[in-house]
């Protein structure tokens, strides 16, 4: 302190260290200001993602089981006559076996009968007529049927119409509920895994839509890509990076290839609606041209994966090939492409995993009409998973909120399959060389 | 002991400034530095030499705990500087690095201002008032720095548009404007050319009249143009430690005397 | 006919291999030596069968359709399409494709169903003219091959010939997709400016592309200005990064400096998720979760919030983008070199002021890069905005109204519309080459100013 005098201005060491000692907590407190704020971000960031994955689960649970009941049907000959088939009062003759199920209801009164009626999914019917053609000698006889009850029944049932909510805010009354608790007191109710989920196609009744046509969709779109894009992404990729001369050309494939991969993906769309679709005459909603569409959308990321792997292949294994007297194509393809394959494959599943996921271009092409039957070809009307999503999630009926969050659920699946597979080709075939 | 002549070196002060004991350091399990017992005094360059990898360096970043920036590293043994224990827990580096500067091998000033790179210190420490004290240690540090004159014009232009040799001074000037008891140096001139080397030299023999210097260096030459007290280390381990003169002339051990003839390196 | 002709390709491939291996085989048992192996032999055959006739099959796939929609229009007796405008014809021709599968609603004309069925005689014809076409070229190419075999064929130098250029080609199809977006865009966007004055389009305040569907119609005259259209983008891209920007950064600060390596490997990719959520699934999370949120958040501090706001779109759509951010980010403080590191601690900074006086103003530069990749994202972003914003246009910037953005127009002005003749679906086209190029712009800007950046370390 003393030696300031002599020069002001200029700090001796003696005041350094006592101007530091001094600064120091007031130092140490902003760095640890700046450590929380990002421990604080992070756990934004997490929460968010917590928030997502937790509101999918709980909302998309229920989705995975469905309520059924098992009625004994008396198939009347007055209501479905055999001359008759395939029409007949299907709804009807279940009407009046769950009337049986219920003693004291007036199944005379039209109104209350259409309203017992009601408690089983509009599928019922259909399913019972199909049993009765496939065998017509049922006709007069009484079967066991199980068959999924319709949405608000099903709702219910599942806990998501509460009974406290007063009755005039309610979709299903209280008499409904009555009606509901004897059969199941009667043990007609059962609430087994939704097995439709994965075997039915769309449709417009939530206990009865389910994933396939949008899974089948998916699954062609996911080959055409694949089929289109890895061979083109791969051969540009090698060409770019080990037989184009490096000029003026080769510098704007490479640019052009980097902004490709920036461009909106609603715009592969625009460009999928204008030219496969306006000029070439392809089909709307057809599966093969999404996966067209993202294969050009593909192309860029697996090209630039695959540079990456053939980079990492050491000068010393190319030497070796071409000492050996190897010409330079045979160089690539039987040593450098072999050695790059596990790293190409990881980029190219990835791609794929994003592909999946992508949903503006299926959009714009048309995936999204409401298709109540899976694809047979690539080239039939269809929807695909993230589609689907989006159908659903825009359907007004309360049950379609469950299945857009099981139908995420299930995407997500799918993507953690894909990216762990592309994680596990990555460790198990890493080399450090 | 011999009849050999010692050079003449001027030794202002026999005050030890810093005293290691015991020093070990390791990397994980290799270990780095064993056993290093070494004396450095106030007011005195003090040269480390030896063959790449002899530890040298690892051993001037315990002296004001640099090491504590790679995760994997571990030093034991006892470091005082001014009697006090410098890897004590109450000890916080930041006071530490304030009181014992570090100059590197590659020149690295910031991607600032000339002012600013020296100001850096000063600022984050606060140890200027207002403006005028600030310009003033700025001044006063790019003086010794011995670059003042090379820049005083352009003070705003960045740092890093200087040549090696003004960066390394730039460097230099920005070390001492924290005002430091201690300067370590880590081979100072290895990316400089000769003429650069020849200044910073200069400029660490003046700067040996405020501080207590250590310079790591490859260059034997350099470790006898600057030093007054000189240290071979030779696989981790400090074999010999005394007058730089008596070193260069009448090593004790067969270890230096081979390094020095250029037999081991 | 179309799987035929595929099989038909694939057998004459292995046949020119075989066949072509073969014939070198013999001339190597005669003694001769071979310039090539036989194998090169074998595959020259294949590929010079394989590329030529999967070309032509493909083409002819592609010009098939309208080759054969123009021939069946053409046939119609005269008159029939009188007084139809566009649409009117596309509608005679769909009905006449649907009455050829077998599909008839109601009572078609006559010549409706005369045009079905010459239409169906077309197809057949095609098909098999295809088969045809298929084996007379393959054969031709297998014996053009064939005669080629001899001692001093260069086999293998042929075979690379066509390897080179098939993965020329390959290269050539990204500079053909964006060729093909610029042409495809731009040919829609001409139209479209006949139709709407550009002045209007980019200058206008209003943005109502309703076109009205009869002549008498006075209610929807149609104004297409895109400035409610861009202005409402712009709010919800700057709420997604007031979101991600700051989350992002903070996060990246963290784990550069102060995370411990172990708990870091943990916490990286688990951000990484974040970024492969597709974006439907935000959009669905918006509208289930984080709307209602800020709804009934507003709603007990009296606010009327609207139910699609630009908040929670744009929210959303910033919690897709903290990955991004923070792994750019991150990128950039790593690239930093160590002696810029090693010089503020040796000074006697805390790590803290290392971070916030040194790294982070040398990172700089990278770091804005990335934020203005992440611009690009979230004005190109559809889904999330699709789903969670509004559908009408508003000059306004207030994060609680509801705005609409240029990707949710394009997306409803498209859906459910093919013909591409009235300024509603053409105002999509126009929309997505504004789109186009802001992205792209800011694309080039960002990936020169991260590329000049690496380069001022390396």
């Amino acid at each position: 302190m003393t030696d300031t005098s002599l020069d002001p201005g200029f700090s001796s060491p003696r005041r350094t260290t006592d101007l530091v000692a001094a600064s120091l907590r007031r130092r140490r407190r902003k760095q640890s200001r700046l450590k929380w704020i990002g421990i604080a971000a992070i756990s934004i960031a997490f929460l968010m993602l917590f928030l997502l994955v937790a509101s999918m689960v709980r909302t998309g649970w229920q989705a995975f089981t469905e309520t059924n009941i098992t009625l004994d049907v008396y198939i009347d000959p007055a209501e479905v006559p055999l001359e008759r088939l395939p029409r007949g009062g299907f709804d009807d003759v279940l009407a009046a076996s769950l009337g049986q199920m219920l003693p004291g209801v007036d199944m005379d009164d039209r109104a209350t009968a259409r309203a017992v009626g009601g408690i089983l999914s509009n599928g019922a019917q259909f399913d019972l007529r199909d049993r009765v053609v496939a065998d017509p000698s049922l006709i007069g006889q009484t079967i066991t049927l199980t068959v999924p009850v319709s949405d608000p029944y099903d709702q219910l049932n599942k806990g998501l119409i509460k009974r406290e909510t007063p009755e005039t805010n309610r979709r299903v009354k209280d008499a409904q509920i009555a009606w509901f608790d004897r059969l199941q007191a009667e043990g007609a109710i059962t609430k087994p895994f939704n097995i439709g989920l994965f075997t039915d196609a769309d449709s417009r009744f939530p206990e009865l839509a389910g994933l396939k046509g949008a899974l089948i969709g998916s699954f062609w779109v996911l080959i055409t890509c694949f089929v289109i894009a890895f061979p083109l992404g791969i051969g540009a990729a090698i060409y770019l990076e080990e037989f184009a001369p490096k000029n003026k050309m080769s510098d704007f494939v490479e640019v052009n290839i980097n902004n490709l991969a920036a461009v909106p993906s609603v715009v592969f769309g625009l460009l999928a609606l204008a030219v496969f679709i306006g000029w070439f005459g392809m089909p709307r909603s057809a599966p093969f041209v999404g996966g067209l569409t993202l294969a050009l959308m593909t192309m860029p990321t697996i090209i630039i994966a695959t540079r990456n792997a053939l980079k990492a292949v050491p000068p010393s294994i190319r030497e070796a090939a071409l000492g050996l007297g190897a010409s330079k194509q045979q160089m690539v393809f039987q040593h450098v492409l072999p050695l790059a394959m596990p790293g190409i494959l990881t980029g190219t599943i990835i791609g794929l995993a994003q592909a999946l996921g992508e949903t503006a271009p299926l959009l714009l092409i048309g995936m999204n009409a409401s298709i109540t039957s899976a694809a047979s070809s690539p080239f039939d009307s269809s929807t695909a998973l993230p589609t689907q999503i989006l159908i659903w999630a825009d359907s007004p009926e309360r049950g379609f909120v469950s299945l857009t969050s099981a139908a995420i659920l299930v995407l997500l699946g799918f993507l953690i399959i894909m990216n762990g597979i592309a994680i596990f080709l990555r460790q198990k075939f890493e080399r450090r060389w | 002991m011999n009849d050999m002549r010692p050079l003449e070196r001027i030794v202002d002060s026999d005050t030890i400034k810093i005293a290691a004991r015991g020093v070990q350091v390791h990397y994980g399990e290799t270990q780095a530095i064993k056993d290093v017992d070494v004396d450095i005094e106030d007011h005195t360059v003090t040269a480390f030499i030896g063959p790449s990898g002899c530890g040298k360096s690892t051993f001037l970043r315990c002296l004001n705990r640099m090491n504590d920036t790679i995760d994997t590293c571990r030093v034991r043994g006892s470091i005082t500087l001014d009697g006090e224990d410098i890897y004590d827990k109450s000890v916080d580096p930041v006071q530490l690095r304030a009181k014992v500067g570090m100059v590197f091998q590659k020149p690295n000033p910031f991607p600032k201002s000339i002012y600013d790179n020296v100001a850096y210190g000063p600022r984050i420490h606060g140890l200027a008032r207002n403006k005028a004290e600030l310009d003033g240690i700025v001044e006063r540090s790019l003086r010794r720095g011995a670059i003042w004159d090379e820049v005083k014009d352009r003070l705003d232009a960045p740092g890093t548009g200087l040549s090696g040799g003004q960066q390394q001074r730039l460097c230099i000037a920005r070390a001492i404007a924290t005002e430091p008891e201690v300067l370590l140096m880590d081979e100072p001139c290895s990316a400089l050319d000769p003429i650069a080397t020849s200044q910073v030299e200069e400029l660490i023999d003046e700067l040996r009249t405020s501080y207590s210097v250590v310079i790591v260096t490859h260059s034997m030459q350099q470790a006898a143009r600057v030093s007054q007290k000189t240290a071979f280390f030779h696989l981790g381990a400090l074999v010999e430690f005394g007058e730089t003169g008596q070193i260069f002339t009448n090593p004790q051990d067969p270890r230096t005397e081979s390094y020095i003839t250029g037999k081991i390196g | 006919m179309t799987g035929l002709a595929f099989l038909l390709l694939i057998i004459a491939t292995i046949a020119g291999y075989l066949l072509n291996r073969i014939a070198a085989r013999t001339v190597r048992d005669r003694g001769e030596r071979l310039h090539s192996m036989t194998s090169y032999h074998g595959l020259f055959s294949a590929l010079m069968v394989l590329v030529p006739v999967l070309t032509a099959i493909l083409l002819w796939l592609v010009l098939q359709g309208p080759v054969i929609d123009a021939i069946t229009m053409g046939n119609l007796p005269p008159g029939a399409l009188e007084g139809l405008g566009q649409g009117g014809t596309q509608l005679v021709l769909a009905e006449i494709k649907s009455i050829s599968l077998g599909q008839i609603f109601g009572t078609p004309e006559d010549w409706k169903l005369a045009a079905a069925e010459h239409y169906t005689a077309l197809k057949a014809t095609a098909g098999w003219m295809l088969v045809i076409v298929v084996a007379l070229l393959s054969l031709a190419i297998i014996a053009f091959a064939r005669s080629k075999v001899t001692a001093a064929f260069r086999a293998r130098q042929g075979v690379e010939k066509i390897v080179n250029g098939l993965m020329i080609f390959c290269s050539v199809v990204a500079i053909l997709t964006t060729v093909g977006i610029v042409i495809s865009l731009s040919y829609e966007t001409l139209r479209f400016f006949e139709k709407v004055p550009l002045t209007e389009f980019l200058f206008g305040t209003n943005w109502e592309p309703q076109i009205p569907l009869r002549e008498d119609q006075i209610a929807a005259e149609g104004a297409f200005g895109w400035l409610p259209v861009i202005l409402g983008t712009i709010v919800i891209t700057v709420v997604a990064l007031v979101v991600a920007v700051p989350v992002g950064l903070f996060s990246a600060i963290y784990l550069n400096e102060f995370a411990p390596p172990r708990l870091r490997s943990v916490i990286k990719p688990m951000l990484e998720i974040l970024a492969g959520v597709p974006t439907v699934v935000y959009g669905f999370f918006a509208i289930l979760v984080i709307a209602p949120a800020i709804r009934s958040f507003g709603q007990s501090i009296g606010i009327d919030v609207a139910p699609n706001t630009a908040l929670a779109a744009g929210g959303v759509m910033g919690i897709m983008l903290i990955p991004f951010i923070s792994s750019f980010t991150d990128d950039a403080l790593s690239a930093v070199p160590r002696a810029l590191r090693d010089g503020a601690l040796g000074l006697g900074s805390t790590r803290g002021e290392m971070m916030t006086t040194v790294l982070f103003p040398a990172a700089l530069p990278g770091i804005v890069g990335g934020v203005l990749l992440a611009v690009s994202r979230a004005i190109g972003e559809t889904m999330i905005v699709v789903m969670a914003a509004g559908l009408i246009a508003k000059m306004t910037i207030n994060p609680l109204d509801s705005v609409t953005t240029v990707t949710v127009q394009i997306v409803t002005l498209l859906i459910g519309d093919t013909s591409f003749d009235n300024p509603k679906t053409l105002a999509a086209f126009a929309l997505g080459m504004m789109l186009f190029l802001v992205t792209l712009m800011i694309n080039i800007l960002a990936l020169r100013i991260v590329r000049k950046y690496r380069e001022a370390y390396d």
